[in-house]
């Protein structure tokens, strides 16, 4: 049976300290109170139709790395919440411990195993629902809890404070002026075409994308603001730690920056997981089917750039490409078919990996994965040798660069590749179009 | 003695096993819909026919979808399985003969050696679930009393069936068992593992609405 199977319990402060504050009737209670208020009909129907014809095993990286029956997808449901619907949440605090490092650590909500399911059962959702009862309980992993802590104190990801980020801003301004001496990084100008929207990390400790951005806009010629205002940050990882009433709050105060700025709509920076956020969780948590204020990602934006004759290329990236499909905007929104033009526009040569598009591997990193933190590394990097597989596989063939429009795919696969000693450098959309585009309005060299 | 358990079986027990099914699976599939609609509107808000009926048309399409591509082995067996499971019973001339003589009714049947091959292959695939949940690490790991339970109530008549049809032991005392097992069938349709059977279609239109219509992409 699956307690004495599950053997790799992994030592987390935030986990163990929720733990201890736990008992059987406060566990019952909130797991009743999820299970009635909060799901419906989709929940009782996965549960009851499953027919454990374990065919979804392959589409999950965990099982293909491991090949250990307890990680197929099926197999985390029957280790976590199937076992508290079956028991009506009659379980001990330890068990939910089991609970949470699998809903947190172990499936990165990427669905692949969907495509696998002849009955269409959504392995994602219910890891999701069990995370929400383990927010709920109080049993979040330390790291992850963090962040969501600072989303709730200051409206961003990374306790990045009000004057800070609009100094960060400034200080690129004035970075920008040996190269660009008329490019603005406009601050809460009302009306125009696009706010430009990044994730929390940007300001802290990857500025130099939001330079990259604002020289791409400035070549461009676009009609552009950032916001000044808390809103600014479009990340959330009260999403993935099943804090949904922060998720609804996070988005509104997003979608209102936007609007009080009357701007016409709103582009994300080069983010998985913030994408998912506005078009899939937090629109749906505050109403809206789909969203208040137009959305575009960064791989629609630039495409509409090139397609447009607004941005071109002085030279492609040189030598052999492969791509990663970040699972948020590839299987999540469809965008195969642009990242594949912007690919072919920006670098020499292509090879794919396979699988790749909305049936691509997950970098493992994704659905909060990564911001659990150290304790939980090794699980990813254990967890995906079945990207490192691919990756070797591109790099066989001849590809250096691997291509990542997200910043999650970027710190899972940055680790991947340490990990696996495969020597790859991997780069933003972004990274590859500053470095390469017809600066018309740059300083003469 | 037989013949008033024979008529039991064949009667009152028979309405009764075809009551549940359609009343059952009527009940089920109503009550998860208002309960849909009362919890899951954030999700069922995006279903279109369109999305499903494509979507189903891939799955029901062996090494149409990925998930087929990707276990070939079980593709083929589960097709052969519940073709002939679905199949045989409906047009079995046997059970035609009973719905001409007690309502009048009739349609063209298998030929009896055809049916009885049907038969086989819904056991011999049976057996093979039945090996895999025993040897196949992954499938044992999520195994459990439901999904045997689903099983035997599915083999149930189809064993009975072909002992009776060859004569294999007391013919008569087969033909009660199989009628018996056949009514399990109708009456647990609606109810847990087998309501895949019913529910199966509509956890697929959704589905196929959240990945076409949310998501922008294939979910085969
Ligand atoms: C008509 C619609 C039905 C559909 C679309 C359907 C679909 C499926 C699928 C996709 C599987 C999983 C693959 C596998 O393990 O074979 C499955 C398994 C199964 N089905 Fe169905 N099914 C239907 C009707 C039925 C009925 C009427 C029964 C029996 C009363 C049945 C009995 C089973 C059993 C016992 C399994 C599990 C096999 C195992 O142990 O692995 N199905 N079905
Ligand atoms: S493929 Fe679907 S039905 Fe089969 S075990 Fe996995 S979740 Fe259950
Ligand atoms: S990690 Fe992805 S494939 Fe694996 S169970 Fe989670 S959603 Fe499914």
């Amino acid at each position: 049976m699956y307690n004495e199977i599950f053997d790799r319990k992994i030592e987390d402060v935030g986990l163990q300290t929720g733990i201890d504050r736990l008992t059987p009737e406060k566990i019952e209670k909130t797991v009743k109170q999820v299970l009635e208020g909060e799901t419906g009909a989709k929940l009782k129907v996965y549960h009851d139709t499953c027919v454990r014809c374990g065919m979804c095993a392959k589409a999950c990286h965990f099982y293909q790395s491991h090949l250990e029956p307890s990680y197929s997808p099926v197999a985390k449901i029957h280790q976590s919440i199937g076992v508290l619907i079956e028991k009506d949440g009659k379980v001990g605090p330890d068990f939910i411990y089991q609970c949470a490092q699998i809903a947190y650590t172990e499936c990165n909500l990427c669905r692949r195993c969907v495509h696998y399911c002849p009955l269409g059962i959504d392995t994602a959702y219910m890891m999701s629902t069990m995370r929400r009862i383990c927010h709920k309980l109080g049993v979040t992993p330390q790291y992850i809890q963090d962040t969501a802590h600072s989303h709730s104190a200051t409206m961003n990801q990374m306790w990045v404070k009000d004057d800070e980020w609009v100094d960060s801003l400034l200080w690129q301004e004035e970075e920008a002026r040996d190269e660009f001496p008329d490019m603005r990084i406009p601050l809460d100008v009302d009306g125009v075409d696009f706010l430009y929207s990044v994730i929390g990390p940007e300001p802290k400790f990857r500025t130099h994308l939001i330079y990259q951005a604002a020289a791409i806009f400035h070549e461009a010629g676009a009609n552009w603001t950032m916001p000044s205002e808390p809103g600014w940050d479009n990340s959330d990882m009260a999403m993935f730690s099943g804090d949904f009433e922060m998720m609804g709050r996070l988005k509104r105060a997003h979608f209102e920056c936007a609007q009080k700025l009357h701007v016409k709509r709103i582009v994300m920076g080069e983010c998985g997981h913030a994408f998912r956020s506005i078009y899939d969780q937090g629109n749906r948590w505050l109403g809206w089917k789909d969203y208040p204020v137009e959305v575009v990602h960064s791989v629609e934006f630039f495409t509409e750039l090139f397609k447009a004759g607004k941005i071109k290329m002085k030279a492609k990236h040189p030598g052999i490409a492969t791509i990663q499909d970040p699972c948020n905007i590839i299987r999540g929104r469809g965008l195969y078919d642009h990242l594949r033009f912007l690919a072919h526009e920006v670098c020499e040569e292509i090879v794919e990996m396979a699988p790749n598009g909305e049936h691509n591997y997950c970098c493992a990193a994704g659905g909060g994965i990564i911001n659990c933190g150290p304790p939980f590394k090794n699980v990813r990097m254990s967890g995906n040798k079945a990207k490192a597989d691919q990756l070797k596989a591109a790099y066989d063939k001849g590809a250096r660069t691997i291509l990542a429009p997200c910043h999650n795919c970027h710190g899972g696969l940055e680790d991947i590749i340490h990990h696996y000693g495969i020597d790859m450098e991997i780069k933003f959309l972004g990274d590859i179009i500053y470095a390469n585009m017809v600066k018309t309005k740059a300083v003469e060299e | 003695m037989y013949h008033s358990i024979y008529d039991l079986v064949t009667g009152p027990l028979t309405w009764l096993g075809f009551g549940v099914l359609v009343l059952g699976g009527l009940f089920r599939m109503v009550s998860l819909y208002s309960l849909a609609k009362k919890k899951d509107a954030s999700s069922i808000a995006y279903n279109k026919a369109k999305y499903g009926i494509r979507s189903i048309l891939h799955w029901i399409t062996p090494f149409g979808t990925l998930g087929w591509k990707e276990n070939p082995v079980i593709t083929v067996v589960t097709f052969v399985f519940h073709i002939c499971l679905l199949a045989t019973p409906i047009f079995l001339g046997a059970h035609i003969d009973l719905w001409d003589l007690n309502f009048g009714v009739s349609w063209p049947a298998l030929p009896d050696h055809v049916a009885d091959i049907m038969t086989v292959l819904v056991i011999a695939a049976g057996c093979f679930f039945a090996y895999r949940r025993v040897v196949d690490k992954t499938v044992a790991f999520v195994t459990t009393w439901k999904d045997w339970f689903a099983l035997c109530v599915t083999m149930g008549p189809f064993i009975t069936g072909f002992l009776a049809y060859h004569q294999i032991f007391n013919y008569q005392f087969m033909i009660v068992l199989h009628v018996i097992t056949g009514i399990a069938w109708l009456l647990f349709i609606p109810f847990g593992r087998l309501s895949h059977a019913i529910l199966g279609w509509y956890s697929r239109v959704y589905i196929a609405s959240e990945f076409q219509g949310v998501r922008h992409a294939k979910d085969w």
